[in-house]
């Protein structure tokens, strides 16, 4: 595994941990990365809301309302916090 | 036992949560319940030390039907209930303990209606326990065909600008960290807890009496199941309540429905049902009214559609506010002025 595949790898499991803390009833190994976890998971505004607060609180970022829609899967939600926070890788 | 919905039989106790000795006070939560609904934290609504536990985890027990003795109970039974002396005479030869049937009478109070209504609730067999999807399936499927059966339902509709709305709320959560911003449903929620407390025959039940408005504004909120089924705990009183606090209460009753703890004063105190589509998509639902309730109003997604401004035609984020309520406590015309407060509290979000 090489370093960069390394750093999304531990980004994903952090998301993933987020996840399953605000939908304890999601198989976080079921995940499907592209797809929506609304169309996935029946994810509401409510669902997203908390993974919000949960991104939030745990990568230490204020995420703006009009970004929510970027953290509707697991996909779009690391390249989210890829760009926010660069270290990230 | 208390009754956590108007076709609930009976349930199983999962756990206690105190032991004989132990101090209770009302709206402590003293044991775990299962029920169609899932699994209900059952408060108490006396205070008191336990005294002795009747009913072992594991067993089910019908409604009305009492869990546990707290003292002083069996030495003042009724103790601060008002029971109706015809209510007293017929329980007495039901051989129902008035004190385990909830009231509806002013203070309370129980009527010879509700003593009638728990008699109706027979003793539940004991089976091996269906999957609990199914069993919450089979509960909406009662629940519902009891509505439809039943209720004599009219529909409404209404579309709606919501720019104003949604600018406010963009306004309000721009200046906000994320754990303190509102969801729309907060709104939809607000205005129509306070379209009901002045309207009439829309917040309250229908009973064997008729309509009985009632003098709280508590909001049912249905919320969905992952991999569906679907329940409407109450936001209590929330024609009193701003918005920040309507959504911490939304947050963590979503969060209770979803791990399975909700409170039994919020499962069945609904007084009024909003349901929202939330961003599924869809213009307007025409949802069904849960009896005993009157009345039920549906808010559509929020969709960009033609809307004419000052004679020209411009692209606005548009809602459709829907009505079901029910012929026997109010009529189209009540209906539509209803729909309208609601509309127009939408229209003035910052008052909300």
């Amino acid at each position: 595994m090489t370093e960069s595949s390394a750093t999304r790898a531990t980004l994903e499991s952090q998301i993933l941990a987020l996840l399953v803390e605000v939908a304890p009833d999601v198989d976080p190994s079921a995940v499907r990365p592209e797809l929506s976890f609304r169309d996935q998971f029946d994810f509401d505004s409510m669902d997203s809301f908390n993974f919000a607060i949960a991104l939030s609180r745990h990568f230490g970022i204020d995420i703006p309302e009009r970004d929510y829609r970027q953290l509707s899967s697991l996909e779009g939600c690391a390249a989210y916090l890829r760009h926010r926070l660069p270290t990230a890788g | 036992m208390p009754s956590l919905g108007a076709d609930m039989e009976g349930g199983t106790l999962v756990e206690w949560r105190v032991r004989p000795g132990s101090r209770v006070r009302r709206g402590d939560v003293v044991a775990l319940v299962e029920t169609e609904k899932g699994i209900i934290d059952i408060e108490s609504f006396d205070e008191g030390v336990v005294e002795r536990l009747i009913v072992e985890p594991g067993t089910r027990v019908p409604v009305g039907a009492a869990l546990a003795l707290l003292e002083g109970e069996a030495a003042q039974p009724e103790h601060a209930r008002r029971v109706s002396p015809a209510a007293r005479a017929k329980a007495a030869a039901l051989g129902i303990d008035p004190a385990s049937v909830e009231g509806s009478g002013p203070q309370g109070a129980v009527t010879l209606e509700d003593i009638e209504r728990a008699a109706t609730r027979a003793p539940v067999p004991r089976t091996a326990a269906p999957p609990a999807r199914d069993a919450m399936r089979r509960a909406i499927a009662a629940s519902m065909s009891r509505s439809k059966r039943e209720i004599p339902h009219y529909y409404l509709q209404l579309a709606m600008d919501f720019g104003p709305a949604t600018g406010w709320l963009e306004r309000y959560n721009r200046a906000r960290p994320v754990p303190e911003r509102l969801l729309a449903p907060v709104l939809f929620i607000k205005a129509a807890a306070r379209a009901a407390a002045t309207g009439e025959g829309f917040n309250g039940y229908f009973g064997a009496n008729g309509f009985e408005p009632a003098k709280s504004v508590h909001v049912g909120v249905a919320v969905a199941l992952r991999g569906g089924g679907l329940v409407a705990p109450a936001i209590l009183d929330a024609d009193r309540k701003p918005l920040a606090t309507i959504m911490r209460e939304l947050q963590e009753l979503v969060g209770r429905v979803r791990s399975g703890h909700m409170r039994s004063s919020e499962v069945a105190s609904a007084t009024l049902t909003v349901t929202s589509l939330g961003d599924e998509g869809a213009d307007i639902l025409y949802p069904v009214i849960h009896p005993p309730q009157v009345a039920i109003v549906g808010f559509g997604s929020v969709l960009t559609r033609p809307w004419v401004v000052a004679g020209r035609i411009e692209p606005q984020p548009v809602i459709n506010l829907s009505l079901a309520a029910d012929h026997r406590a109010s009529d189209g015309r009540r209906g539509a002025q209803f729909l309208t407060r609601i509309r127009d509290a939408l229209s003035r979000p910052e008052q909300l």
